[in-house]
């Protein structure tokens, strides 16, 4: 099964992860990107590490999904740095989730209330001992969860060594190479239409994120059920004194939009982000800064006086039920490995470790069972 | 059990419900149904509504038989909710509006002299105006006198889980207003929406204590169950409060 020929549409984090696993065990793979490879949600995120942080009560098969993704992780570096040549800067420290005023705290009490229901590790702690743990905290913190075993990584890194990987192991990216069609004949993908004509393949998997189900060729009822959802973002220069080591998020009830603070090893702080549904638009705008500032500041007063280095807006790929498609489709020889949403960056290893077993060996594992396209098709 | 009718259509559920802030659009999709409701309403600012591309908000509701109820969330003058209004008629295809023009960011609460100005320039320029307004009853009633074709008085503020803070002004504007009275903001839990609905309410409208709930498909039926019970003890008439005891079994004729 190992000599295959298989393409992959997408050349973010997933299609990477997926193409390296594989070419790594003899494949030949080529991934077509329709623009510059990683340069899309997999640059966008915050690398944020954090199934418990993120953890909703109605959704225990994704939170299950994002622990087994976290495991891997160390794993998942150690193999990736060592391929690629270079740091991701995968970090350890926790996450902080904050809150400031009465309101908040019932807002965190009812967060904690469900972490606990789902049996995680998370602690209680009073604004005091938040500000031991991380110094820069506003005096106005009067409460806070830790989630300690949330980590993070820097994705911008991770791209990069993505890409070394993969094609250290032989597997060939083409950027700004469109997929015109899916081919399918008879029930079988047999290939893509491109720019250079027909391509075939033994194995076509679908990785391109938010436009997943903007591609010729798939029948409307197994069209992945992916939309674009807009997040914007900027980033910090910490300086001496304003040293963020954890990764903070806030809890307000007053505002729509909390936010986080991501501290990254060359000193970047990023902050983010905001939610939007607001399709393929990516325009920044003053009110989403602003309230990623008010929300920063209020939280950390120190960042005040820290020079803004870079703004941006990204496109989350959201599937219908947050939680990611991977596996078969009822196309045979056609592979899903979409909509993560807000957690792609923590669901890279998982995501190319199974799609890449599935693909070596034809059988599905129970891991990523529960989320392939059939649950929509009920 | 009496038609609740809006713009001349009859609706079976008299719960209205939001679409903002669930876990996801599954969930919303699952507790929208579970709550029964016919009509949705969703912020013309905070969805791209122009947007045709596979997967949306609008696509998943009518899919699902749906009125959808656009709404002015998010503006602050009358200017802004007639331009948001004008853009979701013609965007939806539908002269229904809520109509919100908000005061301040931290109440929430409706600026009382841009809503009445709005009101007045949407019902003349045609639209099905469903007012989101203050408890107060020379609002409602101004508003009703306006043309608006239901008040919507808060029980208390948006997305606070409040409850009903004052009945007594709910039921005067019962006894006022001949439109639909719909309790719009401020229902925390499902005794909330039935005493809106005890007080004589033609319907309860509501969306965070669904949304923000840990299991949001089981307050919805919550919901549904709530507005239900509220509107049958409503119309069975509930028996006077009385300070002291009366045997529910009668005394006479009892052996010595």
């Amino acid at each position: 099964m190992a000599n295959k020929k298989i393409i992959i549409i997408g050349g973010g984090v997933i299609g990477l992860g997926i193409g390296w696993q594989l070419a790594k065990a003899g494949a030949t793979v080529t991934i077509y990107e329709r623009s510059q490879s990683g340069r899309a949600a997999s640059w966008a995120a915050a690398g944020m590490l954090a199934p418990l942080a993120e953890a909703h009560s109605e959704e225990p098969e994704l939170l299950k999904l994002g622990s087994q993704s976290l495991v891997r992780y160390p794993q998942w570096a150690d193999e990736l740095e060592a391929d690629a040549g270079m740091s991701i800067a995968y970090r350890v420290e926790g996450t902080i989730i904050v809150g400031l005023e009465p309101d908040d705290t019932d807002q965190l009490r009812h967060l904690y209330t469900a972490q606990q229901d789902l049996g995680l590790s998370v602690e209680w702690l009073t604004g005091r001992e938040a500000r031991e743990i991380e110094s820069v905290l506003s005096p106005r913190v009067t409460a806070a969860i830790r989630c300690a075993t949330d980590h993070q990584v820097d994705n911008r890194l991770m791209v990069k060594a993505l890409q070394r990987a993969y094609q250290a192991c032989g597997g060939v990216l083409y950027e700004n190479s469109t997929i015109e069609k899916i081919v399918i004949e008879n029930g079988v993908a047999t290939g893509v239409q491109t720019q250079d004509g027909f391509q075939a393949a033994d194995v076509l998997i679908l990785a391109a994120g938010c436009w997943s189900a903007q591609i010729e060729g798939l029948p409307d009822n197994l069209l992945p059920p992916v939309r674009p959802v807009k997040g914007q973002m900027l980033a910090l220069q910490m300086e001496a004194g304003i040293i963020v080591k954890n990764v903070i998020r806030t809890v307000r009830a007053r505002y729509s939009t909390s936010v986080y603070l991501v501290p990254r090893t060359d000193g970047r702080l990023i902050v983010g982000a905001t939610t939007e549904e607001m399709g393929f638009d990516t325009r920044l705008t003053a009110g989403g800064i602003f309230e990623l500032l008010r929300g920063a500041w209020e939280a950390v007063p120190g960042v005040y006086e820290l020079p803004i280095l870079e703004t941006w807006a990204g496109l989350r790929p959201g599937s219908r039920d947050n939680a990611p498609i991977l596996g078969k489709t009822p196309v045979e020889n056609l592979i899903y490995a979409t909509g993560h949403y807000r957690n792609g960056i923590l669901l890279t290893p998982i995501t190319a470790y199974e799609i890449a077993n599935l693909i070596l060996t034809g059988e599905t594992s129970d891991i990523i069972a529960p989320f392939q396209l059939d649950r929509f098709l009920r | 059990m009496q038609d609740f009718k809006i713009a001349d259509q009859t609706y079976t559920s008299r719960l209205l419900i939001g679409t903002a802030g669930y876990p996801n659009f599954h969930i919303m999709t699952e507790a929208i149904a579970a709550s029964g409701a016919e009509i949705a309403t969703v912020s013309m600012r905070r969805v791209k509504f122009t947007d045709t591309s596979g997967e949306n908000l609008f696509a998943l509701l009518r899919e699902r038989g749906m009125t959808i109820l656009p709404n002015t969330a998010g503006c602050f003058t009358a200017k802004d909710a007639i331009l948001t209004a004008n853009l979701a008629r013609e965007a939806l295809d539908t002269s229904l509006i809520k109509l919100e023009v908000i005061g301040d960011e931290e109440t929430q609460f409706p600026d009382v002299e841009q809503l009445l100005n709005a009101a007045e320039t949407l019902v003349k320029d045609g639209f099905t105006v469903l007012p989101y307004c203050n408890d107060d009853p020379i609002t409602c009633k101004k508003l009703e006198d306006l043309g608006c074709a239901a008040v919507m008085p808060l029980g208390a503020p948006i997305g606070s889980g409040m409850g009903i803070r004052n009945p007594y002004n709910i039921q005067i504007i019962r006894d006022l207003v001949q439109v639909p009275l719909i309790v719009d903001a401020g229902v925390g839990t499902a005794s909330d929406a039935a005493i809106a609905m005890e007080l004589g309410c033609d319907g309860v409208l509501l969306n965070t204590a669904v949304a923000k709930a840990h299991r949001p498909v089981l307050m919805a039926e919550a919901m549904k169950k709530a507005v239900e019970a509220g509107r049958a003890a409503f119309l069975a008439g509930r028996i006077p409060r009385k300070l002291y005891a009366t045997a529910s079994s009668p005394q006479d004729g009892m052996i010595e």
